[in-house]
């Protein structure tokens, strides 16, 4: 390309393969372009992320005293159901006996409700493999079945059997008074 | 498209036309005078049904679309109104879901043909590339259209679907999240589903375009494989083409129309009847029969991520086929060796559909207990999937590849029109070269 415009347009600087001003005219409006294309793309891509409202509809509050021991109440949040669990005393021991068994995504169940609450366990109930509803009250281990692909979960949503590769998330909550959990 | 026109315009507006937009002269070269081998079989009808289904989807689609309503709350009824109060809703609505299988279907058989005589071999790859991007953009469009009516396998279906993405490190989340638009399947995952679908049968059109464009550079390939060689191993695709792919789509609608007219529940699930609801999963989760034994081998892995990438690699390695395949001849006709793994072939992916139908502990063998192997009772579908999962790419990437270089095939003939020639009785003696000139 140097090469023919040189006779045209004599250029003292120009010297073998040597990038001279038309080159350099020629990238810049190149760059601009793929800059120009990248920043329009990106509203069109960041449109599908969640909205402005879908965002704010991300937190809810729930009573806790719906709950009657050994009883599993599914609300749901953010469009997914979540597990509020009362668990029995047995329930509780058998989790925490398992805490050092051989567990794929090794949690303590401790770790997996609020400081002196292991009776409550709010859970995302959303299978971790490919998002189906873990059906309560099933499986080997008295925690979750997913009707799936048959991942198994514990008492404590621990993942024990199954292709799931984690455990049922635990979401963000408060305690706000004894009785009341504010979730998201 | 290419090669020398034959179109003369005989009319002064046919004439001022073709000096300025030569349309007439496109569609004479491509659909009358194209000359193709005279020797495709029945299995060849089958581009000309797909591009007949393409059509009914688009037009059915179209018109459903003034009656739906992608809206959470008004979808699933909406499609219950089409059902039972629009003016031959049902009848739409029937000829577009049962059309999706039939499209598939036809779609599938195009597929083997091609396996079956090597076409995708050269100089056909960018043609069988095309066509791999289309049934690509199928499957995607078959997706997100069963995600429409809004019934439980429509909603859980795209649960389980969108998670696949989720597999992937680091950026997996991200990616789901992006594309349900909110954290679950809601409002927004059904009205971009509904916005795509409606978007991408005109891309399909436009690669369909594409596929003919590449079709007629090189030609059709033909049931024996072997390059055209004279004007003589041709005849043109109006009227020997036209009446026998006319023929044959009309058999293809009367299968197409028993269907729709007497069993259009025998495709779909019946869960789908039931409304969408998040909070519960049905017992049992099943794509449309098309894509079973894609969920075959998705399953048959105990790692998610390794089962997701096995499932993306089953219809990627589609793509490098005409480089795995070293086989000089093109049709199996000529390859006993290579026809026997291609039939067992087939059965893999029936036994793989089979599989993706059932749960993956289910017996096989009902009330026989196998023994344990690994994580799963022998006598499974889980095992007959791996099985099955095994064989499909072993095809492709060890038995195609080595054949070509071991097997011996029989001699294949000097061209299209020799093994026909070499048997006079075949060819009455005062037969007429070229029929369709006389009138």
């Amino acid at each position: 390309m140097a090469d023919t415009v040189a006779g045209a347009n004599p250029d003292t600087h120009l010297s073998g393969d040597d990038p001279n001003r038309r080159d350099f005219i020629h990238i810049a409006a190149g760059v601009a372009a793929v800059g120009l294309a990248g920043g329009l793309a990106w509203p069109l891509i960041d449109q599908m992320n969640p909205a402005g409202d879908t965002l704010a509809l991300a937190s809810i509050e729930f009573d806790l005293s719906k709950v009657v021991e050994g009883q599993q109440v599914v609300v749901k949040w953010r469009g997914k159901p979540l597990f509020v669990r009362y668990r029995t005393p047995k329930e509780i021991a058998a989790a925490i006996k398992d805490d050092h068994a051989d567990l794929r995504d090794p949690a303590t169940d401790e770790s997996r409700h609020k400081p002196g609450k292991a009776q409550y366990l709010v859970l995302i109930g959303v299978c971790t493999h490919l998002g189906c509803v873990p059906s309560f009250g099933q499986g080997e281990y008295g925690g979750w079945l997913c009707p799936c692909h048959g991942s198994v979960y514990d008492t404590s949503g621990r993942i024990r059997k199954g292709p799931a590769p984690l455990n049922l998330a635990v979401p963000d909550y408060a305690f706000l008074s004894d009785t009341k959990v504010k979730v998201g | 498209m290419s090669g020398h026109s034959t179109y003369e315009p005989k009319t002064g507006f046919e004439r001022w036309l073709d000096m300025r937009l030569p349309i007439i002269r496109m569609a004479s070269d491509t659909i009358l005078t194209f000359p193709t081998p005279k020797n495709l079989n029945y299995w060849w009808t089958f581009g000309g049904v797909l591009s007949v289904m393409l059509a009914i989807q688009i037009v059915t689609g179209i018109v459903l679309a003034m009656h739906y309503v992608a809206h959470v709350h008004y979808a699933f009824n909406s499609v219950q109104r089409i059902m039972r109060d629009v003016n031959y809703g049902w009848l739409i609505r029937n000829l577009h879901a049962t059309g999706a299988s039939m499209f598939f279907l036809a779609v599938y058989i195009h597929i083997f043909r091609n396996l079956y005589y090597g076409s995708y071999k050269a100089p056909r790859e960018v043609l069988w590339i095309l066509g791999c991007i289309i049934y690509l953009l199928m499957i995607i469009t078959a997706f997100m259209g069963y995600v429409l009516p809004w019934g439980q396998m429509s909603f859980h279906g795209a649960v389980v679907i969108t998670n696949l993405l989720g597999a992937f490190p680091i950026v997996g989340n991200a990616i789901t999240t992006w594309l349900w638009g909110g954290f679950a399947v809601d409002d927004p995952t059904l009205n971009r589903f509904f916005s795509l679908h409606y978007l991408l049968p005109f891309v399909i059109a436009g690669v369909v375009a594409l596929h003919i464009w590449a079709l007629h550079v090189p030609g059709n390939n033909n049931p024996t494989g072997v390059n055209v060689k004279s004007k003589e191993d041709t005849v043109p695709f109006h009227p020997y083409y036209t009446v026998k792919d006319g023929f044959g789509i009309s058999v293809f609608l009367i299968m197409y129309a028993v269907f729709v007219f007497y069993l259009p529940g025998a495709l779909g699930d019946v869960v789908n009847n039931v409304k969408a609801n998040p909070l519960q999963t049905p017992q049992h989760i099943v794509p449309e029969w098309y894509l079973l034994p894609f969920y075959a081998i998705l399953r048959a892995v105990p790692n998610k991520l390794m089962g997701v990438i096995l499932m993306f690699g089953a219809i990627a390695t589609l793509f490098v086929l005409p480089w795995l395949d070293t086989s000089k001849v093109r049709s199996m006709r000529y390859r006993p060796t290579a026809r026997l793994y291609y039939f067992i072939f087939i059965l893999a992916c029936l036994v793989l559909g089979l599989c993706g139908a059932h749960a993956p502990d289910d017996l096989v063998i009902p009330g026989v207990a196998g023994p344990q192997l690994l994580d799963s009772d022998i006598n499974s579908y889980v095992w007959l999937s791996r099985i099955g999962g095994l064989y499909y790419f072993a095809y492709f990437w060890v038995i195609t590849p080595l054949l070509g270089l071991t097997e011996t095939p029989l001699p294949a003939p000097e061209s299209i029109s020799s093994p026909v020639l070499s048997h006079p009785a075949s060819a009455p003696s005062g037969a007429v070269a070229s029929p369709e000139k006389r009138g």
